[in-house]
């Protein structure tokens, strides 16, 4: 959520049960003004928090010209010292998946070992251990980038690409409407665009390319890995998600606040097909 | 004469020139549907309300503004349809949180109530990172104070909130009131019905196979205000809508809803479709789940509570089920709760393997409890005569509790690092996520929000279903044996002409010996 709209957007993602203490609110607040200076962001986020067994990781995100592309994400123990977090890549993402298991310790200089075994003859003589290690940064990194990738929300309409192909915060946003959002088809992944479905030549009249340009969350599947609910005495719009549990998408109809946040352990939810 | 005549002549002249001026000037334009004569009348009546200063001078400036505002005259002929949005309806029934009766005496709200304040436990859990939101903490502290007054409750305490897929329950722990007892036990009269009718049948045919099938037997359901069942837990969905009361919780389906992982969905009738088959709604899955968060994550600081008064012998490990509030209970500093596990106790007691408090033997008749000597936490096969199961006692501290999946169960931390003369002190679940216990000096609390679910490790495997049963038992007159071969049929009469050769060369003895005599 934008560092601007902190002061009240956190009361409307409350209702998931986490929010940041007095004392970290006011931190941050300090330090994410600090630090879009420092880094010359064009908008700061305060994106979530990774709670870890002995420490908590507080994640911000820098955003550059094109709201897509140039994102870069700090980490922060205490919200006042950031820390930037290396860009997630695809060797990176493999040797998480590979090593890391079990939940974040809260110390990022902690290394994940896990041994892989190849038995390549019957009586077991010869095993290959093949150590995998992974350092707890790096799993944070893939893990904010993984987040990012498969459950970050953006309402219809809230950015556009504009004719030199950036994507940018649309001014002239005044929100959606109540009935509009009840409908899972208004909310977009906020990523590169994979297109999973094709879309037909009838729906297509009414797209407008400026705006749809990515990912509708009604696409998802399993269906049903959303919860859309309205809460605060039904006049705010949240989207749960229940695949990476903890992430929580918050908008008020007929205004443009909008915004998501994670709160949670930083596990992907890999029951969720038996859990529905 | 001629005069009068020529002045009424000029007259009806000059009247037909005005009248024929006023004709041209009602003439609608065909540009915009206006005419002159309406836009002067109305210039002029505009200028008489207003008297401008130096009119003549911005005379031209208030003839534009008349022409623009007769666009918003338009008026289309269709009326907005008001729809009453969700929020409007549940506004109108939060209203009567709002609202206070005007019968009650001030002097009684000051006494003191079952009510808990909810202002500052949600101030406390805020700082502890846990939050509900300011207002709806609110409205739910309304919420409360209306459930203790419809129900007259002796003792009320908000447990959390449970969030499902399509809305969410707000949880309330209550003590029930003493005589009161849950009518519903369901009785299994059909099967009986259809045991006569088979008899009757079997009495006409020939005796149809029985099943040897026994179920296994129903583990008895604790009595309100004991055990799993001590307290009574409300729910709603949103605070100012009624709340509703879950019903008991039986051992089945505690045993159920520790194999199988679901979502709630916020319908309280919505059926649990999963393997092994939940005996019950969502509404029974709800309360087997608050059970299960109960026990295993409802703590306090040591010392809070000292166990009740004790019965019988020491050397009779009754389970204690019975905690008072020691008064004498001076806080421990806030650092020191942080630092170690072992100042905090469990004070709800554990559900067994079984999914009871209390162990029951099944194999002798109800009503008897045998109480031996267990092992702490082993549970052991049934053998001919059933180990009892022993949970670990009331109020034991959290530092016996047991490590899963590599992972201490609880991480402890203080609220703030800047200002720890004030802190309080947060306790967190590893195995439940969304546990959340606070001490801060003389005040403690604990409260869940979360999904419900339990932290599983790796992955969730589902139970696989039993091997299929046999349908016969077999044995050696039922097996199948192949046919004897030609060649040992052969060797077998051979054997059987030896065997009757000799028994006649026998017999021939025989009786040439009996002749002989």
């Amino acid at each position: 959520m934008d560092s601007d709209s902190l002061f009240f957007s956190l009361e409307l993602v409350a209702g998931s049960g986490n929010t940041v203490s007095l004392e970290q609110k006011a931190a941050l607040q300090t330090s994410l003004v600090i630090l879009k200076k420092n880094y010359k962001f064009q908008r700061v986020l305060f994106w979530g928090k990774i709670l870890g067994l002995k420490e908590d990781y507080f994640i911000a995100q820098g955003r550059g010209q094109d709201e897509l592309r140039d994102r870069k994400y700090l980490y922060s123990f205490n919200c006042m010292d950031w820390f930037l977090l290396p860009a997630a890549t695809d060797s990176m993402a493999s040797e998480v998946s590979k090593a890391a298991r079990g939940r974040f310790i809260g110390d990022p200089s902690f290394v994940y070992e896990r041994v892989e075994v190849n038995r390549k003859s019957e009586d077991g003589a010869a095993e290959d251990g093949v150590v995998n290690k992974v350092k707890e940064e790096t799993r944070l990194s893939v893990t904010v980038h993984q987040i990012d990738q498969e459950v970050s929300v953006v309402p219809r309409g809230s950015f556009i690409r504009n004719h030199l192909g950036l994507v940018i915060v649309n001014r002239s946003f005044t929100g959606l409407s109540e009935s509009e959002s009840r409908k899972l088809d208004s909310f977009f992944h906020f990523r590169e665009p994979k297109n999973p479905k094709q879309r037909f030549v009838l729906q297509n009249g009414e797209l407008n390319p400026a705006v749809d340009f990515l990912d509708v969350l009604s696409d998802d599947v399993p269906k049903g890995s959303w919860s859309l609910q309205f809460e605060f005495a039904r006049r705010v719009l949240v989207l749960r998600s229940l695949l990476w549990l903890g992430l929580t998408f918050y908008h008020l109809p007929r205004t443009p606040q909008h915004g998501y946040v994670y709160f949670g352990d930083g596990t992907k939810n890999l029951d969720l097909p038996f859990m529905l | 004469m001629d005069a009068s005549n020529e002045t009424q002549d000029r007259r009806q002249q000059r009247m037909q020139l005005a009248a024929s001026f006023k004709a041209f000037l009602l003439k609608n334009s065909t540009e915009s549907n206006l005419n002159l004569y309406d836009h002067l009348t109305q210039l002029l009546m505009k200028v008489m309300a207003e008297h401008p200063h130096n009119a003549v001078d911005v005379i031209e400036d208030m003839s534009r503004d008349v022409k623009r505002g007769l666009f918003q005259d338009m008026q289309s002929t269709l009326r907005d349809l008001p729809q009453t949005t969700a929020a409007e309806l549940l506004a109108e029934q939060q209203c009567l949180l709002f609202s206070r009766p005007e019968d009650r005496d001030q002097e009684e709200e000051l006494v003191e109530t079952p009510l808990p304040n909810v202002s500052e436990i949600g101030f406390n859990l805020e700082q502890a990172g846990v939050s509900l939101g300011r207002e709806e903490m609110q409205r739910i502290f309304l919420a409360l104070k209306q459930l203790v007054e419809s129900q007259a409750l002796p003792r009320c305490r908000l447990w959390g909130k449970i969030l499902g897929t399509e809305s969410s329950y707000i949880v309330a722990e209550a003590e029930c009131r003493e005589g009161e007892e849950d009518g519903e036990q369901s009785t299994d009269e059909a099967p009986e019905d259809e045991d006569r009718e088979a008899e009757t049948q079997e009495s006409e045919m020939d005796p149809l196979p029985e099943s040897t099938y026994k179920p296994p037997p129903v583990v008895p359901k604790e009595t309100t205000g004991t055990g799993a069942n001590k307290f009574v837990y409300y729910v709603c969905n949103e605070p100012g809508l009624p709340w509703v009361k879950l019903p008991s919780v039986i051992p089945e389906q505690i045993i159920v809803a520790r194999q199988i992982r679901k979502f709630f969905t916020g319908r309280l009738d919505t059926p649990i479709v999963s393997y092994p088959p939940f005996p019950g709604n969502e509404a029974n899955y709800l309360r087997a789940q608050i059970a299960r968060i109960s026990a295993s994550t409802q703590v306090s600081p040591q010392g809070f509570y000292q166990a009740g008064e004790e019965e019988g012998d020491e050397e009779d490990e009754v389970p204690r089920d019975s905690y008072e509030v020691n008064p004498d209970f001076e806080g421990i500093p806030v650092t020191e709760m942080v630092e170690s596990l072992s100042f905090w106790v469990h004070h709800v007691q554990h559900i067994l393997q079984q999914g009871r408090c209390t162990w029951m033997n099944l194999t002798v008749k109800p009503g008897e409890e045998s109480n031996e000597e267990g092992e702490a936490d082993e549970k052991e096969e049934e053998p001919d005569e059933p180990e009892p199961e022993v949970g670990p006692p009331l109020l034991t501290p959290l530092s016996q509790d047991a490590e899963m999946f590599n992972s201490p169960p609880w991480s402890s931390k203080l609220s703030s690092t800047l200002t720890s003369q004030h802190a309080v002190a947060v306790l967190r679940s590893n195995l439940w996520p969304g546990a959340y216990a606070y001490t801060c000096g003389k005040k403690f609390e604990n409260i869940y929000v979360g999904w419900g679910v339990k932290y599983a490790g790796e992955g969730y495997i589902p139970p696989v279903p039993p091997l299929p049963q046999k349908e016969y038992p077999s044995g050696a007159d039922i097996t199948e044996t192949l046919d004897p071969t030609l060649e040992e049929e052969q060797v077998l009469q051979e054997a059987l002409e030896e065997q009757q050769a000799a028994q006649e060369e026998m017999e021939e003895a025989e009786e040439e010996e009996e002749d002989d005599d």
